[in-house]
């Protein structure tokens, strides 16, 4: 019964979503290049991302999941293709000519 | 005093003074009439404060018209000034500021309300739903847009115009070449419209999701509802990009920020970059729905079903991905190189191909139709010949190495004149004529309709085509005048020519409207053009209910089943009906948002401050406010509809 009640899973996603915050934050206090720096809050960034989607916006759990997930994905390559498509037009081509 | 010198136009001239003038004397003429004929209650009870989905289309539609006048006006100005060499109609500043206002309010004060008024008025009813998914939310849209509409539209009687191009390309747009409050009105009105529109996205894209009437599926959707689904899923998508390019040239003009600058570790280029994030898909926003409007108006006219409808949606799916694949090929000669620009070119070629493939669908729909020509018909078919023209040419700029030659000269300009006006303005023009009497209760006459859709048709032809040669021979777009031994002078007079019958074209339509007001049939019945889908099964006038009972779809041309098949489309019994309760509160937002916009661009931080803790205000409200709606009882649905004729 009191199983039932408590919320396992949200409590778990909360407490991972500080330890991601804490990491996010070493980039601030250590000292490191750029290029980890970048890379740890890249990562950490996605996975916060999807954690509050899943766990605590419930994406997957109505009949819209389909709906949900698509927009998502769609939204992601968009993003994904702008951003590359602007580093290369502004900055990569003018390293590599 | 002081303080009213940073109102003041700094370049003015009579024409200015006058519109001033003008300006004063018709809002004291609106408020005098208003409160002498006790319009006020009417008003705001009717229209400020509604939620109904037709009344906001119709009154999107009334600002896009009005808006298509001022950006008319500006382009009578400039093809004037061009149409002789050294003319001294404008000087150059003038010119500057008139083609800047005149590219930003054709694009995001003239095409998209209009889209956006066709979307609402017919949606809704093409998916038999009773409103959009967040009514509320729908008013705050327009009267965002309407708010940075006004807003925009003020700045060339108050501080001036922006004058960096519709554009707006930095480091010209920056403080250091455009040093008036003209920029800050680009940045801050499109900012606000934008985010009106961003809403409208958001709305229609839940409204198409979820309130469709049972049985009507995915794919058993109209082309109109199938093409607004992809407009609004690239609203969404696209038009952040704009917000942020927005805020950040406002913290460029108003905060000393260096996103846009040459020195301090800014990129001028970023802003292009960004602009044209947007400004590509922007363009296949407006398109779609345009086609989605001849989707409906061939089929109706050809009197047969859409030619290839899974065909059309799939090329709208492909382009809702191309379309942002695409941007840099408005910028092929900022320096990329060869490799990313090779990049950029085979995507825009790739993305001719699902638009022919719309093409053909409507001419396989003509070829085994029986054409009936009214005017909408005849806009549509005018409009596949023209729209090749600029289609064909768009391709021709798509490659990078040739568009060296063609960039930024009027050929550009021929292009996009030549894809817009056939695929948007005369779509619109075909729409707003096949609704109107589903709007309004009577037909727009025929005989003048044609006349107005050729004259409109042929003074395209006459006003676009020449600027392709003068452009290839080496004319620039955006210069206020050119020398007599340059040659462009025969081309820039026929162009004038055509610019004049257009707007004689745009004066029978205004005509058309007038005459059929007074003299057209209001005995026409709820479907008076033998259409097929479910937005001509309801009553006109439309109850503001839409349909007493909820169709049972299961095809895609229902009303036309009913019609010709005796398939039953509305069964059940009359039930009391749930309704949205109409609200102020958009409205207000809608000011208050005008004024923030204003404090802003002027840098009055105070108000600025007051106007943001109102909106904020507002919002709070909303949150707090307890509004479940009404029912419409029972024998107020029972009585309207016997009184429509009888309940379906
Ligand atoms: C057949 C598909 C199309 C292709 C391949 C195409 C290609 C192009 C290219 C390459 C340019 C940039 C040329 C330059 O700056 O030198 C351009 C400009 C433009 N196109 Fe298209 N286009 C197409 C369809 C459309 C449509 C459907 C619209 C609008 C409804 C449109 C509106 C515009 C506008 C507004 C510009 C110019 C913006 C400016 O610089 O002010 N095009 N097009
Ligand atoms: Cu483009």
């Amino acid at each position: 019964m009191m199983k039932e009640l408590f919320p396992r899973k949200q409590v778990i996603g909360f407490i991972f979503s500080l330890v991601l915050t804490a990491v996010a934050l070493l980039v601030y206090f250590m000292d490191m290049s750029f290029a980890v720096g970048m890379t740890i809050l890249l990562v950490t960034a996605f996975i916060q991302a999807g954690l509050q989607l899943i766990l605590f916006m419930h994406a997957g759990e109505s009949e819209d999941k389909t709906t949900i997930y698509t927009s998502i994905y769609y939204g992601m390559a968009i993003a994904i293709i702008t951003v590359l498509g602007t580093l290369l037009t502004l900055v990569w081509t003018y390293q590599f000519q | 005093m002081e303080f009213f010198e940073r109102f003041a136009v700094p370049h003015p001239s009579p024409a200015i003074y006058a519109s001033m003038v003008a300006i004063g004397l018709t809002v004291i003429a609106i408020f005098a009439g208003l409160t002498y004929f006790k319009k006020w209650g009417f008003l705001w009870r009717e229209w400020l404060t509604t939620v109904d989905h037709k009344r906001i289309g119709i009154m999107y539609l009334i600002s896009a018209i009005l808006m298509l006048f001022r950006g008319g006006a500006d382009a009578i100005m400039m093809r004037a000034q061009l149409a002789a060499p050294e003319n001294k109609l404008l000087d150059a500043q003038h010119y500057n500021e008139i083609f800047s206002t005149h590219g930003v309010v054709m694009i995001l004060f003239m095409a998209m309300p209009f889209i956006i008024g066709l979307m609402n008025f017919v949606i809704p009813l093409q998916i038999g739903a009773r409103d959009v998914a967040f009514p509320r939310l729908n008013a705050l849209s327009f009267w965002l847009f309407f708010a940075g509409a006004m807003l925009f539209n003020i700045s060339f009687v108050v501080g001036g115009s922006p004058d960096a191009g519709w554009t707006s390309y930095f480091p010209l747009a920056g403080n250091d070449f455009s040093q008036s409050v003209g920029t800050n009105y680009y940045m801050i009105a499109i900012q606000i419209a934008g985010l009106g529109t961003l809403m409208t996205g958001i709305n229609f894209l839940a409204t198409i999701l979820k309130m469709r009437a049972p049985g009507m599926t995915l794919m058993k959707m109209p082309m109109f509802t199938w093409s607004a689904f992809i407009a609004n899923i690239i609203i969404v998508f696209a038009f952040p990009v704009l917000t942020v390019a927005l805020a950040m040239g406002t913290l460029d003009r108003l905060f000393g920020a260096n996103f846009f600058t040459s020195n301090n570790g800014g990129m001028d280029m970023l802003w292009a970059n960004l602009f044209w994030v947007w400004g590509h898909p922007e363009v296949y926003i407006l398109i779609l729905p345009a086609f989605g409007i001849y989707s409906e108006v061939i089929s109706t006219f050809a009197r047969r079903n859409l030619y290839g409808y899974k065909s059309m949606v799939g090329s709208m799916v492909i382009i809702s991905v191309l379309s942002f694949v695409v941007w840099v090929h408005h910028f092929f000669t900022m320096g990329q190189g060869a490799f990313v620009n090779s990049i950029f070119s085979i995507t825009t070629m790739a993305i001719a191909v699902p638009t022919g493939v719309k093409i053909f669908n409507w001419l396989f729909t003509l070829h085994k139709g029986k054409i009936v020509i009214t005017t909408p018909m005849l806009y549509s078919l005018l409009f596949i010949p023209l729209f090749t023209i600029g289609g064909v040419t768009g391709v021709m700029l798509g490659m990078s190495a040739a568009d060296y030659q063609y960039h930024n000269t009027m050929f550009l300009v021929a292009h996009f004149h030549m894809v817009i006006i056939p695929g948007v303005v005369f779509a619109m023009l075909a729409g707003l004529t096949y609704y109107w009497p589903k709007m309004f209760g009577f037909m727009l006459n025929e005989r003048i309709g044609k006349w107005s859709a050729w004259t409109i048709g042929i003074s395209t032809l006459v006003a676009f085509m020449p600027m392709f040669f003068s452009g290839l021979d080496g004319q620039a777009r955006r210069m206020y005048t050119y020398s007599e031994a340059s040659g462009f002078a025969i081309w820039n007079m026929i162009s004038f020519i055509g610019a004049a019958g257009l707007a004689v074209g745009f004066a029978l339509i205004v005509y058309n409207i007038y005459y059929s007001f007074r003299y057209a049939s209001r005995d026409i019945g709820s479907d008076p053009w033998d259409a097929r889908t479910l937005e001509w099964s309801t009553h006109t006038p439309v109850p503001e209910y839409n349909f007493a009972k909820i169709p049972q779809i299961d095809s895609v041309e229902p009303f036309w089943d009913q019609k010709k098949h005796g398939k039953k489309l509305f069964e059940g019994e009359l039930e009391k009906i749930h309704m949205p309760n109409n609200s102020g509160i958009p409205f207000i937002m809608g000011i208050l948002f005008f004024l923030w916009g204003f404090s802003f661009i002027f840098a009055m931080w105070i108000p600025v401050i007051i106007f943001t803790l109102a909106i904020f205000g507002c919002m709070a409200y909303q949150s707090f406010e307890k509004d479940h709606g009404r029912y419409i009882p029972l024998e107020e649905v029972e009585e309207t509809e016997n009184k429509l004729g009888g309940n379906r």
